[in-house]
C-alpha cells in the first residue's frame, strides 16, 4: 500500500486521571462552544453577539440569576435521580415523563381543592406527596417490566413519556379546563394554598429551590459513603460481583427507578406550584431529557450536577433571549445542548485512557 | 530426527523491552526450530507474556531483533505476524461471547465458506486433534476449558509454522491432556515449531525438546528439560526453594458442617447445566475435592452452595444443622461461611474498584459499614493486612484491582475471605492462571485453614492440585455429583475416566 492511515491507539490507564476527570467536561464545553459559535455564523448571525446573549448577559442582572435558579432547579433535581440510575447502568429516559405526571397528579389535588375555604395547610404537602408518587409510579411501570420480563428499559421509560405528555394534553383540554377559561386548554388558577410561596418578599424564586439544594447536599454526603451507592455502583460495574456481595439486582433496579422517578415527580410539582400556576397542555420544554446532558456533564456526582444544571439552564434563558433579539431559533438550544453532551461524551474517553497516534511504520 | 544444525525457524535476538523504567524483558534470546518444542518457562511477572506479546506483533521490542527464516522482519500487528505463519493460542480468550463457536472460528477463514462447509472444517480439525466442539453453541455459554479448545481449533485452521501455546493443558483432564500432546507431537512432527509456555513441569519434561527460563525479564537457564527434575527447574525458575504442600493424612472426621441433600436446580441461563439430585458432605478438618471438566456444573454448583442462586427448597442445604436452601449468600456467611468464585474479575473482584472497596465487596455485612455508611478506613486497614499477611505485590496505597496480576489478586482474594473464625469455606477454582508461587501458597493456605478446623470444599479443574491438598475427592459430571472416597484410596487415571463420564452406571 502506498499510504497508510496514522493509527490511534488508546491504552487504558491505570487509574482514571483526577485532572482529567475535572478538566474532561470543561474541554468538552468549549468544544461545544466553538461548535455552536461555527452554527450560528453559518446562519448569517454574529457568533460573538450570540456569546453575549446565551452565556455573559442573563448572568447580568438579579432578574435573570433568579430565572437561572427556577430552571436549574428541576434540571438538578431529575439528574440527581437519573445519575443513581446510570450508575447502575439502568437507562431511564423517561424522566420527562415521570415529570409531567408528577406534575399532574400534583395539580390534580389543587385543582380538587379549588375554592376550599377552610383549613388549607395540608394541600402543599399533599401536592408534593401526590407529585412525588405520581412520578415514582410511573417509573416504576418500566423497572418491574424490566425485572419481571427483561423488557428493555430505555424503550419502555421512553415511549411512557409520551404516553403521559397526551393524558395532561388530554385532562386539559377535556375534563380538567377551566369552564371560564374562554375555552383555552388551561385549567383554574391555583389557589395560594396551593401555590409554593416566594422565598422571599418579591422573589421569582419560590422555595422549593431549598428543598432542591437540601437535595443535593444529601446527595453528596451519600456519594462514595453509603452502603446504598456502593451497591448501585457494584451493579453498575459487574452484576454477578453485586450479586456475590449479596446485592439483589431487581430490588436496586426498583429503587433507583422509584428514587429517580420520584425526584422528576417532586420537580414536576415545583413545576406547577412554584412557577405555572395551572396545568396547561405543556408544562416543560425538556427538562427531563436535558437532565440527562445535566447528569453526564456533571459527571453523575451531585456537586458536578449543580454546576451543569446552572449551565443547561443558562442555554434555556439564553436562547429564549437569542429567539428575541437575535432571531435566532428556539430549536439552536437544543441543538447547542446535543452538541454539548456528544462532546462530554466523547470527553470520558480521554479520563480513562491515553490517546496517542502511532507513526505509520514501513 | 530433525536437524539440530539447520538454520533456526525463529530466532529473537537480544530483545529487550521497557515500559518506563521497567524492564520487563532484558536482552533476551530464543530460538525455535522447525519440528521442535520449545518451553518457555517463568513466573508470572518473569516476562513470558511480554516475550509472546513481541512475537506475535503485539508489542514492539524496545531493541533487538526477530528473524524469521534468517531474515529480519518487523511486525507491526498480529496480522503481519500471521502472514508470516505465526500462530498463537491464548490464555485468556478474545472470543466475541455473543457468537457462536462455529461464527468465532469463520472470523478467521474466508467469508465465502458456506454455514455446511464450515461445519464440516471444525469436525475435521476436531477429529483430527481431539477438539470436541459443539459448532452451534453461543460463546457466552462456554466455560473456560470449551473456549480454549475454541483457540486451539482456530488457530490450527489457519495452519501456522509457527504455533504458540500459552497453558494450554490447565483446564484439560489428564485424559485430554494426552490427547493435546498426540496433537502437538503430531504437528511437530509435520514440521512445525512450537513454543509451550507452561508452569507443570512434568509435563514440560514429557513433551518439550528444549526450554528457556526466565526469571525477572532474564533469561537464567536454556536446557533440555528431560536433563533435569521438576524439582531443579523450579528452583531455576523460582529462584528458590517451593515448599511442598503436604495435607496430614487426617486424625479424624470432624463433625457435618455442610450437607446438600438431593438438591436439583434448573440453570438461570440457556446452555447452562442442570443441576441433578447432587448428595454432599462437607466435615470440620477435611477438604473435600471437587474434580470435573470445565462446563459440568462447577459454576451452577458453586452458586447453589454459596446461596448467589436458592434452590426454592430450604431442605436441600444444611449448614451446621439449620436448613439454609432459601438464605441467601450473605445469610450463609452470617452463618460462618466463605466463598471464592471462579471469576475473578467481575464476579470475586471488581477491576474498576480499589483493594478496599473489594473488601467492602464481600465484607461490608462485617463490620464495614455503619447505620448504612462504609467505614472506609477500617476497609482500607484491612486491606493493608491482607496485603501484608499475603505477601501481596501491588504498586502504590489502594490500587485498582485491575492493577494486580492474576496470581496476588487471587491471593488478595483468598486472604480476604480467609479468617480463623471461618466454619466452611468453598472455593472455585482456587489456582486457576495463577503462577507457581502464589499458587503453591494459596494451597498452603487451604490445607492450613482445614487443619485449623475449618469444612473446605474445593472444585478445580486441575487434578494435581486436588490429589495435592484433598482428604476427599468426588467428580462433577454433567450435572451429576458422584459419592466422595478418600484421596488415599483412589488415583488420578480413575477420577479422570469419571471426569469424562466413563464410569457412569459402572
Amino acid at each position: 500500500m502506498a499510504f497508510e492511515l496514522p493509527k490511534v491507539t488508546l491504552t487504558l490507564r491505570e487509574a482514571p486521571s483526577r485532572l482529567r476527570t475535572f478538566l474532561g467536561p470543561i474541554l468538552a464545553f468549549g468544544i461545544a462552544m466553538l461548535l455552536g459559535g461555527l452554527l450560528v455564523a453559518l446562519m448569517g448571525k454574529s457568533p460573538w453577539q450570540a456569546l453575549d446573549v446565551y452565556f455573559i448577559h442573563p448572568l447580568l442582572d438579579s432578574y435573570n440569576l433568579q430565572a437561572l435558579a427556577l430552571k436549574a432547579s428541576p434540571l438538578v433535581l431529575m439528574a440527581i435521580g437519573l445519575s443513581y440510575c446510570y450508575r447502575a447502568n439502568l437507562w431511564n429516559i423517561g424522566a420527562e415523563g415521570q415529570f409531567v405526571i408528577g406534575g399532574t397528579c400534583a395539580g390534580a389535588i389543587a385543582i380538587f381543592t379549588h375554592g376550599a375555604p377552610d383549613n388549607t395547610l395540608w394541600i402543599l404537602p399533599a401536592m408534593l406527596l401526590a407529585g412525588v408518587m405520581g412520578g415514582m409510579v410511573t417509573a416504576l411501570i418500566p423497572a418491574i417490566l424490566k425485572v419481571s420480563l427483561g423488557v428493555s428499559e430505555i424503550l419502555t421509560s421512553l415511549m411512557l413519556v409520551y404516553v403521559s405528555q397526551l393524558t395532561l394534553d388530554y385532562l386539559v383540554r377535556g375534563p380538567w379546563r377551566d369552564p371560564k377559561g374562554f375555552n383555552f386548554p388551561v385549567t383554574v388558577t391555583f389557589d395560594p394554598a396551593a401555590t409554593l410561596p416566594p422565598l422571599f418578599d418579591g422573589a421569582r424564586v419560590h422555595v422549593g429551590v431549598l428543598l432542591t439544594l437540601a437535595i443535593v447536599i444529601i446527595a453528596a454526603i451519600m456519594q462514595g459513603r453509603s452502603l446504598f451507592n456502593f451497591a448501585v455502583r457494584l451493579l453498575g460495574l459487574a452484576p454477578r460481583a453485586a450479586r456475590f456481595a449479596g446485592f439483589s439486582e431487581a430490588r436496586i433496579t426498583l429503587i433507583v427507578f422509584a428514587l429517580s422517578g420520584g425526584l422528576a415527580g417532586l420537580a414536576g410539582f415545583m413545576e406547577v406550584s412554584g412557577q405555572i400556576n395551572q396545568l396547561q397542555p405543556s408544562i416543560s420544554p425538556g427538562y427531563g431529557f436535558t437532565a440527562i446532558i445535566v447528569a453526564f456533564l456533571g459527571r453523575l456526582s451531585p456537586v458536578g450536577i449543580l454546576v451543569a444544571g446552572f449551565v443547561l439552564s443558562l442555554t434555556y434563558i439564553g436562547g429564549e433571549a437569542a429567539q428575541i433579539s437575535m432571531q435566532l431559533p428556539l430549536d439552536m438550544t437544543q441543538t447547542f445542548q446535543g452538541l454539548l453532551l456528544f462532546c462530554i461524551l466523547s470527553a470520558d474517553i480521554l479520563t480513562r485512557y491515553d490517546v496517542s497516534l502511532a507513526k505509520a511504520r514501513t | 530426527m530433525p536437524d539440530d544444525f539447520s538454520e533456526p525457524l525463529v530466532r529473537l535476538q537480544a530483545i529487550t523491552k521497557r515500559f518506563g523504567s521497567f524492564t520487563a524483558n532484558d536482552n533476551v534470546d530464543l530460538e525455535l526450530r522447525k519440528g521442535h518444542i520449545h518451553a518457555l518457562l517463568g513466573e508470572n511477572g518473569a516476562g513470558k507474556s511480554t516475550l509472546v506479546k513481541i512475537l506475535y506483533g503485539l508489542l514492539a521490542p524496545t531493541s533487538g531483533t526477530i528473524l524469521f527464516a534468517g531474515t529480519p522482519v518487523t511486525m507491526t500487528d498480529p496480522r503481519a505476524a500471521r502472514a508470516l505463519g505465526i500462530g498463537m493460542v491464548f490464555q485468556h480468550f478474545s472470543l466475541f461471547e455473543n457468537l457462536t463457536v462455529a461464527e468465532n472460528i469463520a472470523l478467521v477463514l474466508p467469508a465465502s465458506l458456506s454455514r455446511a462447509a464450515l461445519y464440516e472444517q471444525i469436525a475435521a480439525i476436531g477429529e483430527r486433534y481431539h477438539l470436541r466442539l459443539e459448532p452451534a453453541r453461543m460463546v457466552w455459554s462456554l466455560s473456560a476449558g470449551e473456549r480454549q479448545r475454541i483457540e486451539i481449533a482456530r488457530c490450527l485452521l489457519q495452519d501456522p509454522q509457527v504455533l504458540v501455546l500459552d497453558e494450554p493443558t490447565s483446564v484439560l483432564t489428564p485424559q485430554e491432556a494426552d490427547g493435546l500432546f498426540i496433537t502437538l507431537n503430531q504437528l511437530k512432527d509435520e514440521g512445525r515449531a512450537l513454543l509451550y509456555i507452561s508452569h507443570k513441569l512434568e509435563e514440560v519434561r514429557y513433551l518439550c525438546d528444549h526450554a528457556t527460563i526466565l526469571r525477572l525479564g532474564r533469561v537464567v537457564e536454556t536446557c533440555v528439560p528431560k536433563d533435569h527434575s521438576a524439582r531443579e527447574l523450579a528452583q531455576l525458575m523460582v529462584g528458590t526453594q517451593i515448599a511442598e504442600v503436604k495435607p496430614q493424612v487426617s486424625q479424624h472426621v470432624g463433625e457435618m458442617r455442610m450437607a446438600v441433600k438431593g438438591l436439583s436446580l434448573a440453570p438461570d441461563q440457556t446452555h447452562g447445566v442442570t443441576l441433578k439430585n447432587i448428595e454432599l458432605q462437607a466435615h470440620a478438618g477435611q477438604v473435600l475435592g471437587i474434580a470435573g471438566i470445565a462446563g459440568n456444573g462447577q459454576s451452577e454448583l458453586f452458586a447453589a452452595l454459596s446461596g448467589e442462586r436458592l434452590s426454592g427448597n430450604a431442605q436441600s442445604i444444611f449448614m451446621d444443622g439449620k436448613a439454609v436452601g432459601n438464605r441467601d449468600i450473605n445469610a450463609r456467611r452470617a452463618l460462618g461461611a466463605a466463598f471464592i468464585p471462579e471469576a475473578r474479575f467481575g464476579h470475586a473482584a471488581v477491576g474498576d474498584l480499589t483493594l478496599s472497596e473489594n473488601v467492602i465487596l464481600s465484607q461490608h455485612a462485617h463490620g464495614l459499614v455503619k447505620a448504612g455508611f462504609l467505614r472506609r478506613r477500617a476497609a482500607r486497614a484491612q486491606a493493608a493486612r491482607i496485603v501484608e499477611d499475603y505477601d501481596v505485590r501491588k504498586t502504590g496505597d489502594d490500587p485498582l484491582a485491575r492493577t494486580l496480576s492474576g496470581g496476588n489478586l487471587q491471593k488478595f482474594i483468598f486472604g480476604r475471605e480467609n479468617s480463623s473464625k471461618l466454619r466452611l469455606f468453598v472455593i472455585d477454582q482456587p489456582t486457576w492462571g495463577v503462577d507457581a508461587r502464589a499458587a503453591s501458597t494459596i494451597r498452603r493456605a487451604i490445607v492450613d485453614c482445614a487443619a485449623a478446623g475449618t469444612a473446605v470444599v474445593v472444585i478445580s479443574q486441575d487434578l494435581d492440585e486436588l490429589f495435592e491438598i484433598s482428604d476427599q475427592i468426588c467428580v462433577i459430571h454433567e450435572g451429576h455429583l458422584s459419592a466422595a472416597v478418600p484421596a488415599s484410596g483412589t488415583n488420578r487415571a480413575e477420577i479422570g475416566l469419571q471426569m469424562t463420564g466413563g464410569m457412569n452406571g459402572v
